[in-house]
């Protein structure tokens, strides 16, 4: 992989890049010939390879350097705890108690990795899938379960933690995201050189969301307003059952630069990397240099959701390739060999898990139902005739069912 | 009733597969009909609607298109200037409007603003309604957004038979049609005559005959009225239910013989009574009926509330006892 450093004031050169493997034509053409299993190209930035050595990269290796011991621990907790809390979550779809999951599993690095870039007043907004970022920004995991239960439709105060609700609806964040960042240029929280004034927002969005004309909308506002803001697209290399061959007509983080800004393509599966090239994006952008894209390369590992049936648009030939580049594992294999992490740390970290889950697991089954007159609640800000008769009406209507069986 | 039908074209299906076997027949019978959404080649659509429908037409013709809804039905209006009837799959109801503006400014007014030069024989099949335990947006009945449009013709069905039939009646409709599925209902079976439709795609059907009041509704609510009025029977009250089918135009001759016939009319559907479909028919209805009505025509919808959290639904969807409760209303006056 590339060393070259990233020029985030400069349009990125767009030679090269497409990551196509090559066509082959022993037994494992199939696989080969499947763009899903592409490494990410020559382009992309990797400072761990898959088999946890360390990458030399001129730009980004002060930034890693600067990281303490304990930073690059708590990464890794980060990882597997969020790890076991969507194995959990998982397991509680299984049994009935959410109606559904979205499974971050294979996108852990991308997201702590953004995730432990962002400063307290930087703004996160998400999709669906981001329990990672969520994690790092404190919101409690329950609050994720709870959307997926029903009890609610998230229900958290974004402004709380700076992380909004999740978007269900495709690339609508991306706008959002922009339009809070153009907030930002205009209280003049940008380029003061204050650490704890200069704010910048991340919003994020997977492959499928890029063709939308949300995303390709808030890219313009972005470029023109030179907003402080980053755009973290997670290529997962697939939306549902469509490929990124039947989605992106060319390399998605050189796509930026007809929007007139800098785009990067990052090891998405390779924390350092990821860690590096967020900061320095979001530095770029709470410095008044404007937006960046970011391509975080990775792989959803697991279905879309627990809804999907991936078999029948996919060969498992083609996760298992992704499960040797797995983002746990490299990033453990790095820490031991650096003599960081040690056998004593690993076994605490999976005991935390371990408790973390259960204490999920039983919170979730403790999770209530909202009362049924709750849906009328916060439909507006002022008193509404229409919502009171009809919160009446259902409150009459329940109570005659009262002393019947 | 359909005696002179032979057995050998009936057969048992769910309306899934009935949308499904009439994409196909449409498909077979006219080559310019091209099936476009999100997901619905290799993986036959998140319902399955179209399972198998590339493999045997081929990727030109069942297009896995982009994620963007605007994108697909602004480009099958491209696609049917020039002679194509693209069939597009929505692939739930909280996710047309990124298309809104395309069918209401574009697909709704193309024929007038060309003074009749141009026509645009899209369908939009959407998958309607509650009642799945989804996360937000999956649940939605929108169809007064498009009742209200005109330029479009709107229509639901609710059985496998008319899912077979009205599929295909709406394919070869040269105006655009937006085509609801009940999606809670996708897995219901019933009987289906591929022999020939039993009625035109703008007819409403007497679904049970009944005297003392009609029950009006469409799509996943023509179940739950039909077994409201079985259970109504047994007290000893007969409803009339009528499956609307079409919802514009409505087939208001049908719903005024009825409405004459018991004097009692209530108008069930999921979507928020406030400024939807049942006012309109309600109206409708009094300005043509005014002195055979026995009581107000009254409605069992949604709240006027998002659609709340999957956990909520039940509270939320009109069902059994809330039909039965407002039958009676309307009886006792
Ligand atoms: C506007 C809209 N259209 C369709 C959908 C249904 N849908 C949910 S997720 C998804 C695929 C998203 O793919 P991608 O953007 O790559 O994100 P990923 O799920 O892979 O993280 C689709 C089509 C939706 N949620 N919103
Ligand atoms: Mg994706």
């Amino acid at each position: 992989m590339s060393d070259t450093p990233v020029d985030f004031d400069a349009p990125q050169n767009n030679a090269g890049a497409a990551a196509r493997p090559p066509r082959a034509t022993d037994p494992l053409a199939a696989i080969n010939a499947s763009p899903a299993v592409g490494d990410g190209g020559a382009d992309m930035v990797q400072l761990l390879t898959p088999e946890g050595q360390r990458v030399p990269n001129a730009t980004y290796d002060p930034i890693i350097g600067a990281l303490t011991d304990d930073e690059l621990r708590g990464f890794y907790r980060d990882l597997v705890l969020i790890r076991r809390v969507d194995t959990e979550a998982t397991a509680l779809q299984r049994q009935g108690e959410l109606g559904i999951w979205a499974s971050l599993l294979g996108q852990e690095a991308a997201q702590v990795g953004a995730g432990r870039a962002l400063r307290p007043q930087d703004y996160a907004f998400p999709s669906y899938r981001e329990h990672g970022v969520a994690w790092c920004r404190g919101v409690d995991p329950m609050n994720l379960l709870g959307l997926f239960r029903g009890v609610n439709h998230g229900g958290w105060d974004p402004h709380e933690k700076n992380f909004h609700l999740y978007t269900i609806v495709i690339g609508a964040q991306a706008l959002h995201a922009t339009g809070y960042a153009m907030a930002i240029q205009r209280d003049g929280d940008v380029g003061t050189d204050d650490p704890d004034r200069d704010a910048a927002v991340i919003s994020f969005f997977g492959d499928g969301a890029t063709s939308q004309g949300d995303v390709n909308e808030a890219l313009v506002f972005a470029g023109v307003n030179h907003a402080p803001v980053v755009f973290f697209c997670q290529n997962n290399q697939w939306a549902i059952s469509v490929p990124n061959e039947k989605q992106i007509p060319s390399p998605l983080y050189q796509r930026s630069s007809g929007f007139g800004f800098p785009g990067v393509r990052v090891d998405g599966n390779d924390i350092l990397a990821v860690y590096a090239v967020s900061k320095t994006a979001l530095d770029h952008a709470r410095s008044g240099q404007g937006p960046t894209f970011i391509e975080a390369f990775t792989y959803r590992m697991g279905a879309h959701t627990t809804s999907d049936d991936p078999t029948k648009y996919r060969v498992s030939a083609e996760v298992e390739v992704w499960k040797h580049r797995d983002p746990i594992e490299r990033f453990k294999a790095w820490l031991v060999r650096e003599g960081i992490a040690n056998r004593t740390f690993f076994d605490q970290v999976e005991a935390e898990a371990d408790e973390l889950a259960a204490s999920v697991r039983k919170r979730c089954l403790a999770m209530e139902d909202p009362e049924p007159t709750a849906m009328f609640d916060h439909v507006y800000v002022e008193e509404h005739p229409l919502i009171e008769a009809e919160r009446e009406q259902l409150r009459t209507y329940l109570a005659s069912f009262e002393g019947s069986h | 009733m359909t005696a002179t039908t032979s057995s050998t074209a009936r057969q048992t299906m769910t309306i899934a597969r009935g949308i499904n076997s009439g994409l196909r027949a449409a498909m077979e019978k006219d080559p310019k009909v091209l099936l476009m959404g999100e997901d619905i080649g290799k993986l036959g659509g998140v319902f399955r609607v179209t399972e198998g429908l590339q493999k045997d037409f081929g990727e030109d013709r069942v297009i896995d298109t982009p994620l963007a809804e605007a994108g697909i039905v602004g480009t099958a209006i491209g696609m049917a200037l020039r002679g194509y009837r693209p069939v597009i799959e929505i692939q739930f109801d909280g996710f047309v409007y990124p298309a809104f503006d395309h069918i209401v400014s574009q697909v709704a007014k193309m024929r007038a603003r060309s003074l009749g030069a141009v026509t645009l024989p899209l369908v939009i099949r959407i998958p309607v309604g509650g009642g799945i335990g989804a996360v937000e947006h999956h649940s939605e009945s929108n169809e007064a957004y498009f009742t209200h449009t005109a330029g479009l013709r709107v229509v639901c069905c609710a059985n496998a038979e008319d899912a077979y039939w009205m599929i295909q009646q709406a394919i070869e409709t040269d105006d655009p049609v937006i085509f609801y599925e009940p999606k809670r209902r996708y897995w219901d079976k019933g009987e289906v005559d591929t022999s020939a439709p039993q009625r035109g795609l703008y007819e409403s059907r007497i679904v049970k005959e009944g005297s003392d009041l009609t029950l009006l509704a469409y799509g996943p609510m023509v179940k739950t009225c039909l077994q409201a009025a079985q259970v109504a029977e047994e007290e000893g009250r007969s409803l009339e239910v009528i499956d609307l089918r079409s919802l514009s135009p409505l087939d208001l001759p049908a719903l005024i013989g009825s409405t004459q016939r018991t004097g009692r009319v209530v108008i069930v559907h999921e979507a928020p009574t406030f400024g939807g479909l049942g006012g309109e028919i309600a109206a409708r209805l009094t300005e043509s009926c005014f002195y055979h009505l026995e009581a107000p025509i009254m409605r069992v919808g949604g709240y006027n509330v998002p659609y709340p959290p999957s956990r909520l639904e039940e509270d939320f969807l009109p069902d059994l006892d809330r039909v039965l409760d407002t039958v009676d209303k309307s009886l006792s006056y």
